[in-house]
């Protein structure tokens, strides 16, 4: 079947094109030796913040409810996905990353169906302050668990003492001191591939009947209604789509070192990826991926100048307010939009384009 | 009446409203309201400012459950559906503000309310299987004739919320439209339009009941609209019905008069 190309699905490809084309970039300057040791560390989290970005834009951008709570589930793909790994230890490490990732989605997707049920019949901030309560309990349940393997499977505690182990059973979660002893299986192939899997699911859910129901609620949840949208499955298939890609970025992001505690995925990461959705533009998936990537990094790049290294979250913030007052810059604003370059502009493509233009092909 | 006998021959009405109230607190909103609606009529619904017109369309669409009465689609009794459920009983309707979504494009717009009549699911959609091609293909084949019929065929990619005023009043009734409903209700669709549009939108109106074979029910406060396109007009005041009847006949009923004038005490 021939399909001509709507100007969404270009859209869509040239956010494939600028992933496959930074990855292939920064695999030459790898093999060129031209790549510093704390770059090359920073490839997977970006990775994985990368499709936490995606996926929270979901949430954000695309349905338009704020979750303050990302994080958790974030939180939640890793451990479990450490768990997993430390399960299987008898299979090679491609396989036991893969099922990682799996145990990790769904155990995201387990606590979105937890949180959205009861949450998303409620509106605007009080989603907004359940979710970040979640997230909240998800951490400090995580610090008072303990949980061991052996050969008879998985024994979960809140025992200080831990759970009674058989023979060579090994402790993988250990309370406040989170999990340790993990086999670092992530790799920046695997966070490249994961982001490629983000960008389908995501991109092709919205532009499917479901993502215009989801579109359509978000502009006007009365009108939605009223042309026979249910709103609260819609509403669920969002949050819990977006809920599992977290717990995927989490599993990854938990194999990616050797020990791994709660605490890191609290408010303040909550805020930082909704802090790059927000500067990538709401809704706009090459927003997040662009902003994820330089925001992360940027901190990280700070460290290496001596003299700024004490001020150097300091710098980063002021750095964030001015992308804020630029992008917010009326003139500017103008500007970008007259020649349709804004980030609300290429949305504003992503969505006008009208995906599958099949001029009489197909039949 | 003499123009709604032909349609009274044929079967059950549409939709029958009987005894239909709501009570907010100790306020009756809307009580005892009757009405009978015939395949392809199209009745007009008027009142004073405040009178419970929109009301009564809230109760037929499930936005609110009425406290007493009850109220039938093809025989069949509505009460304790929600407007989700309404909209796939065949009962679609627009709104006195304007209530499109905003952000999507024009032909997006009426996409979303063919939604209930798709039956891909999330995944084949995401995975872009057969099916999703095919209803895809198939709907927007339908939205653009639909569109058409609107004459709005060359703004399919205009965002909602960058169209004309008269316009988005349009897309409006075509998305109602696209739900695949019998039966529309339309509030207030010349609110805010100047006399060149109020024709044009009666020419519509007039159109899409014999091209999609839809009964509709009209609140509007355009008297010359009213009289001239309905057949039949229910007029109500403080929530109750005081006239029915031919327009010439509710024009020179005293009661409505007075509602409209005030009456001498």
């Amino acid at each position: 079947m021939k399909r001509t190309l709507s100007k969404t699905s270009i859209n869509g490809f040239i956010n494939y094109g600028i992933v496959i084309a930074a990855f292939l970039i920064l695999q030459l300057l790898m093999a060129q030796g031209m790549i510093s040791n704390t770059l090359k560390s920073l490839l997977v989290p970006v990775c994985c913040y990368i499709v936490m970005a995606i996926s929270l834009n979901l949430t954000v951008g695309i349905l338009g409810e704020l979750s303050l709570g990302h994080a958790g589930f974030m939180s939640l793909g890793a451990f479990s996905g450490i768990v997993a790994a430390m399960a299987m230890q008898e299979f090679s490490p491609v396989p036991r990353l893969i099922a990682a990732i799996l145990v990790g989605s769904i155990a995201g997707a387990l606590g979105g169906v937890l949180v959205g049920v009861p949450v998303l019949r409620l509106q605007g901030d009080y989603l907004a302050i359940v979710t970040l309560a979640f997230g909240e309990i998800i951490r400090n349940i995580i610090v008072v668990l303990y949980v061991g393997l052996d050969q008879k499977g998985i024994h979960i505690t809140t025992n200080s003492a831990g759970p009674a182990l058989e023979e060579g059973g090994i402790m993988v979660i250990k309370g406040p001191m989170g999990a340790v002893g993990v086999p670092k299986l992530a790799s920046f192939t695997a966070g490249f591939v994961l982001i490629l899997i983000t960008l389908f699911v995501v991109q092709n859910l919205v532009n499917s009947r479901a993502g215009r129901a989801i579109m359509a609620l978000r502009d006007n949840r009365i009108a939605a209604e009223s042309v026979g949208i249910h709103v609260t499955k819609y509403k669920l298939m969002a949050f819990v789509i977006s809920a599992a890609l977290a717990g995927a970025a989490g599993a990854l992001f938990g194999l990616n070192y050797s020990s791994t505690v709660s605490s890191k995925f609290g408010f303040n990461t909550s805020i930082l990826i909704l802090v790059f959705v927000v500067l990538g533009g709401l809704g706009s998936i090459r927003g997040s991926i662009i902003s994820a990537a330089l925001l992360y990094i940027l901190p990280e790049m700070l460290r290496g100048f001596e003299f700024i290294t004490k001020a150097r979250m300091l710098i980063y913030a002021v750095i964030l307010i001015a992308v804020m007052l630029t992008i917010n810059n009326p003139a500017l604003k103008s500007l970008l939009e007259e020649r349709d370059l804004s980030l609300g502009g290429l949305l504003g493509k992503l969505k006008n384009g009208g995906r599958a233009k099949k001029g009489g092909a197909g039949q | 009446m003499s123009g709604s006998t032909d349609n009274r021959k044929n079967g059950t009405p549409v939709m029958r409203a009987e005894n239909l109230g709501i009570t907010f607190g100790g306020l009756h909103a809307v009580s005892g309201f009757d009405m009978e609606m015939y395949e392809g009529e199209l009745i007009g619904l008027i009142g004073p400012n405040g009178a419970g017109k929109t009301t009564v369309f809230n109760l037929l669409t499930g936005v609110y459950q009425p406290t007493e009465g009850n109220f039938y689609l093809h025989g069949k009794s509505m009460l304790g559906k929600k407007p989700h459920q309404m909209a796939k009983e065949g009962i679609a309707r627009t709104f006195q503000n304007i209530r499109l979504f905003k952000d999507l494009s024009v032909l997006e717009n009426v996409k979303v309310a063919f939604n209930q009549s798709m039956s891909y699911s999330m995944l084949e959609g995401i995975l872009r299987l057969p099916r999703y091609w095919k209803e895809e293909e198939e709907i927007e084949r339908k939205a653009k004739e639909i569109l058409a019929v609107f004459h709005m065929e060359g703004e399919v990619d205009q965002k909602a919320k960058n169209l004309p005023y008269g316009r988005q009043r349009k897309l409006e009734i075509a998305r109602a439209i696209a739900t695949g409903a019998k039966i529309l209700l339309l509030d207030e669709p010349a609110a805010g339009m100047n006399p060149t549009e109020t024709a044009e939108l009666m020419e519509t109106i007039t159109l899409i009941r014999t091209r999609f074979g839809v009964s509709i029910l009209l609140i509007e406060h355009d008297m010359s609209l009213v009289m001239s396109i309905c057949e039949r007009i229910v007029v109500i005041d403080y929530g109750q019905i005081i006239a029915s009847g031919s327009p010439y006949e509710v024009a020179n009923d005293p009661k409505v008069i007075g509602a409209y004038l005030g009456q001498d005490e």
